[in-house]
């Protein structure tokens, strides 16, 4: 099946190419490869106190599989600081992601298909 | 592993896969208006904050003095099934935020240039880096009232892109004109696939 043109990750997965410089003094890089697409999803409930404000309120939004994009959209944050928290809460293990497309790597014939029945049907 | 509303129809299964397209053009061109023509969701806006270092540095303190620039980006989304999530990304108008239109292009299918007659030139940023990364692109000539009317050829004519490039005229407000679109860009795509795959090997 076309979704097995990748996988979901919750190890390292490698440095990001580019450090992201963040505001409120933080000068961590965000440490998987996270893309504006790639889909992340919380996979346990957290407990009072458990976790700061900041990452409780990124792990909220991520109840079902959602774009770090939309993420940053919805919390209204700049991609790179919600992708070094993403990075936190994946290390902790309170979330996954699923790896973005490879850019070496084409669509399949048989997804570009799916898509374009899609938009036919919209 | 279960999820609380995985059951809703919208939302995207464990298996989900996200793909992009890039709505790309000049400033004001209507990049945002074509996104939420056929988005399921009013287009979202996203930031990205650009620091540039290297102005001088402050030997007192050891402060680098830094600018900040924010880039927005808008995009829409398409699910077009649980396992599939088509996201369009409207393209910073203005052609200085490189950085952005790299992790834009990695792994986009494919890209819309929208070319407006009244100033075409504001799109040639786009599909100059469009041809250089060799992402798939269809043009859209954007009909804005009062623009004169012109033929698709042209625009490609004028544009100097190739042959096999798909011109056609849009209206990027039509939700029905944007669906011909990306139908033109998918076909496009896969035309270029099959092309590339019977290609012969080498240089
Ligand atoms: N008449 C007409 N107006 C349009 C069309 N497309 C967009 N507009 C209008 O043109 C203006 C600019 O459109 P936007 O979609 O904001 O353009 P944009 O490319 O996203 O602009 P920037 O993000 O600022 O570069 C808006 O007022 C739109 O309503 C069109 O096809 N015809
Ligand atoms: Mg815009």
């Amino acid at each position: 099946m076309s979704g097995g043109d990748y996988a979901w990750f919750d190890e390292d997965a490698g440095p990001l190419a580019r450090p992201y410089t963040l505001t409120r003094g933080r000068t961590r890089a965000a440490r998987h490869e996270l893309d504006m697409i790639t889909l992340v999803v919380a996979l346990r409930l957290h407990h009072a106190g458990e976790l700061d404000h900041a990452h409780e309120r990124i792990l909220g939004r991520c109840q079902n599989p959602i774009s770090v994009a939309e993420v940053a959209a919805g919390a209204d944050l700049p991609l790179g600081v919600v992708k070094v928290l993403i990075s936190d809460l994946i290390d902790r293990h309170y979330m996954i992601f699923r790896s973005g497309w490879a850019p070496t790597t084409a669509a399949s014939p048989d997804t570009l298909q799916k898509v374009l029945d899609g938009i036919r049907k919209l | 592993m279960e999820f609380a509303s995985s059951d809703r129809p919208e939302s995207p299964g464990i298996e989900a896969m996200a793909l992009k397209i890039l709505i790309a053009g000049g400033f004001g061109v209507g990049k945002t208006t074509m996104v939420g023509s056929v988005s399921e969701i009013e287009p979202l806006r996203t930031e990205e904050q650009l620091t540039e270092r290297g102005a001088a540095v402050d030997d007192v303190t050891g402060v680098e003095q830094k600018t900040t620039t924010t880039v927005a980006l808008d995009f829409g989304r398409i699910t077009i099934s649980r396992e599939l999530i088509l996201y369009l990304f409207g393209t910073p108008g203005q052609d200085r935020f490189w950085f952005m239109w790299d992790e834009l292009a990695q792994g986009a299918l494919g890209a819309i240039v929208i070319a407006d007659t009244r100033r075409l030139p504001s799109c040639f940023a786009a599909i100059d880096f469009f041809e250089q990364r060799q992402v798939p692109f269809v043009v859209g000539v954007n009909c804005f009232d009062g623009s004169q009317d012109y033929e698709a050829d042209e625009v490609r004519a004028a544009l100097d892109v190739d042959q096999f490039v798909p011109v056609r005229l849009c209206d990027a407000r039509k939700r029905q004109s944007t669906k011909e679109l990306l139908t033109t860009l998918l076909e496009h795509i896969m035309a270029v696939n099959v092309h590339a795959s019977k290609a012969p090997a080498g240089p």
